[in-house]
């Protein structure tokens, strides 16, 4: 959770006409950029998506319903470093245009009703603390109850150190929140998006059933460069990438953008919704 | 004074209340008024050291080499301690020791992170810093525990899980995960004891229980002092504003309904008198396990998802919305 490296990086998506592509530094026309999901005609780069422009490429543009959003964030520990953590907040409202690092839609993947969360980088470089972890928990209590398949688009630096022990107890409480889903053989399928490290990657992120992971995100536990600092070596090329975590076995796959939609229908039906019509008895499996 | 100068002094009136204790048991027994009096001495002049303690001195405390560690529990605690090594799959951990052992008469499994003690001991347990191997051993410790119908006790004491290039191949991230929804849900009583450290999700993999104890200078955080200062303060030297911030004391803890209860240390420090320290750890864990024990599982189990489902804290918007 010494992973914050990411908040100087900015990737976010630029405003206008033009954008620069960070690795190929091609020159990019912003609404052709738009059309292709956000992720580099000429070397396939993907940047960093903000939540509501993936749930917009995620579900149908009908039906889609926000849940949770009347869970809050609060400073329970009066939190300041070099400022306040209520302004922290304040300011990342602000510039984020989220009211939390994840929302939650109940929405359709071409018409099949799932509940989809996505976390938004921007707000706090997406850390975890006591919302995010409520929210969570909620959407878990919510799909197991209702019967709904769960999909969570991950991008955190992991804990959110302004909520201290609290933001460490939220891996506890999403983990266990899994359980809901398991104990009632609903699908919960991640998908690990730039960047998913720390507490999220060491909790919620890596106890989906099915765990793919987008193009070159970084995924991991420790930050990259705490590793270096501790090990006092040079890291491997593309270490902590999600081709480098395909091919070390820890995910199912890597997917393109401009797939994620169709491979999720695919999954959401082949693990619950035509998996019904097998008629098989439901285990009872234990969580 | 100084900490240093100060078990100076302890080891000089300890060895003073040595001889005097075997003058005494060799007959002398006019020596018993003035070994009382060292006695005293030492009380005060400890207890009046660790009187005020600033968040930083007690992180001092929790990492200090001479600290007893999860093996010296063990030693003093139970008997016939049997370790139990490797995952099953790719290697064993010595950063994390576990095995099984007698309580009382009666089994326990027992779990820890273990730092070790001399330069040789700590390197070769990777200054108590676990790769995924040990989480998967004591995961695979945990669930003989469960089959076998026996209570789990662990000791939490590591700067955290391990930064490395292996420990991320073999995905510490999943190992933590797993070891987190593995307590979760475990079908028997039980108790963790944070007795160092309690770095970030490297110990709550191995703290997340029916009861949590912490000794009394022990700390528990999210983040290291140090990773914080130079993350939000940027800043080394901020180690002392970010130990305060950061609400790492047993104290805190409390507090905060993080943690269940707050195990002393006699003498203000448990180094200080290792042997006392672990009675009291032994005691604690007697009267959590008679307690838990005679609890019924699926009270047990309720109980525990009920106390890690309420923690944390937010505001609840009014609405009128209803979810169907």
């Amino acid at each position: 959770m010494k992973l914050f490296d990411f908040f100087r990086r900015k990737k976010n998506i630029p405003e206008g006409l033009w954008t620069k592509c960070p690795s190929c530094k091609e020159l990019l026309y912003t609404p052709d950029l738009k059309d292709n999901f956000w992720v580099c005609p000429e070397c396939g780069y993907h940047f960093r998506i903000d939540a509501k422009t993936r749930v917009d490429i995620t579900l149908d543009p009908e039906n889609r319903k926000p849940l949770f959003g009347e869970i809050k964030p609060t400073d329970p520990l009066m939190f300041e470093d070099l400022k306040p953590y209520t302004k922290r907040l304040e300011e990342a409202k602000n510039k984020s245009k989220v009211d939390e690092a994840i929302l939650f839609y109940k929405g359709e993947i071409y018409k099949r009703l799932v509940v989809v969360g996505v976390m938004d980088f921007n707000f706090i470089g997406g850390s975890m603390g006591s919302v995010v972890g409520e929210r969570f928990f909620r959407a878990c209590r919510y799909c197991a109850q209702k019967e709904l398949p769960l999909i969570v688009f991950t991008a955190s630096g992991g804990a959110r150190m302004q909520e201290s022990i609290l933001s460490l107890m939220q891996m506890a409480k999403t983990s266990l929140a899994v359980g809901f889903l398991r104990e009632k053989g609903i699908p919960y399928i991640t998908v690990l998006t730039d960047p998913t490290m720390g507490g999220v990657s060491a909790s919620f992120a890596f106890l989906g059933d099915i765990i793919v992971a987008e193009p070159g995100a970084r995924i991991g536990f420790a930050g990259a460069r705490v590793i270096e600092q501790t090990i006092k070596q040079k890291l491997p090329k593309g270490f902590q990438t999600a081709e480098f975590l395909l091919e070390k076995g820890l995910i199912d796959n890597v997917i393109h953008r401009k797939d994620l939609k169709n491979f999720l229908k695919d999954m959401v039906d082949m693990l619950f919704y035509k998996a019904k019509e097998w008629n098989l008895d439901r285990l009872n499996a234990t969580p | 004074m100084e900490l240093k100068k100060l078990e100076k002094f302890v080891d000089e009136i300890k060895e003073k209340i040595r001889r005097l204790k075997e003058q005494y048991y060799a007959g002398k027994t006019e020596v018993e008024s003035e070994l009382r009096k060292v006695q005293k001495e030492l009380k005060t002049k400890v207890k009046e050291f660790f009187k005020d303690l600033t968040p930083w001195d007690r992180v001092q405390l929790a990492r200090h080499p001479k600290r007893p560690h999860t093996k010296d529990y063990i030693e003093r605690i139970f008997n016939n301690f049997q370790e139990l090594h490797g995952d099953r799959f790719c290697g064993d951990d010595p950063s994390i020791v576990a095995g099984i052992g007698y309580f009382y008469g009666k089994p326990v499994a027992v779990i820890g992170h273990e730092k070790g003690r001399d330069t040789k001991e700590r390197m070769k347990r990777n200054f108590g810093m676990p790769n995924p191997e040990g989480y998967k051993k004591a995961n695979r410790v945990m669930k003989l525990a469960e089959k076998f119908r026996f209570p789990v006790v662990t000791f939490v004491d590591t700067p955290g899980a391990f930064p490395g290039i292996e420990a991320e191949e073999h995905n510490q991230s999943k190992a933590i995960a797993d070891s987190i929804y593995t307590m979760a849900y475990l079908k028997v009583p039980t108790v963790s004891v944070i007795i160092g450290e309690g770095g970030s999700g490297g110990a709550l993999a191995l703290a997340v229980a029916d009861r949590v104890f912490m000794l009394q200078n022990s700390v528990y955080s999210v983040i290291s002092p140090e990773g914080c200062a130079a993350i939000l303060w940027k800043d080394q030297k901020a180690v002392e504003k970010a130990a305060e911030a950061l609400k790492l004391t047993a104290q805190d803890l409390l507090q905060l309904g993080v943690i269940d209860g707050i195990i002393p240390e006699p003498y203000g420090a448990a180094h200080i008198d290792p042997l006392s320290t672990a009675r009291v750890v032994k005691y604690c864990l007697r009267k959590t396990l008679n307690e838990l024990t005679k609890r019924d599982i699926s009270s047990l189990l309720e109980e525990r998802i009920q106390k890690y489902s309420s923690m944390g804290v937010f505001e609840i918007a009014p609405t009128i919305e209803k979810y169907d």
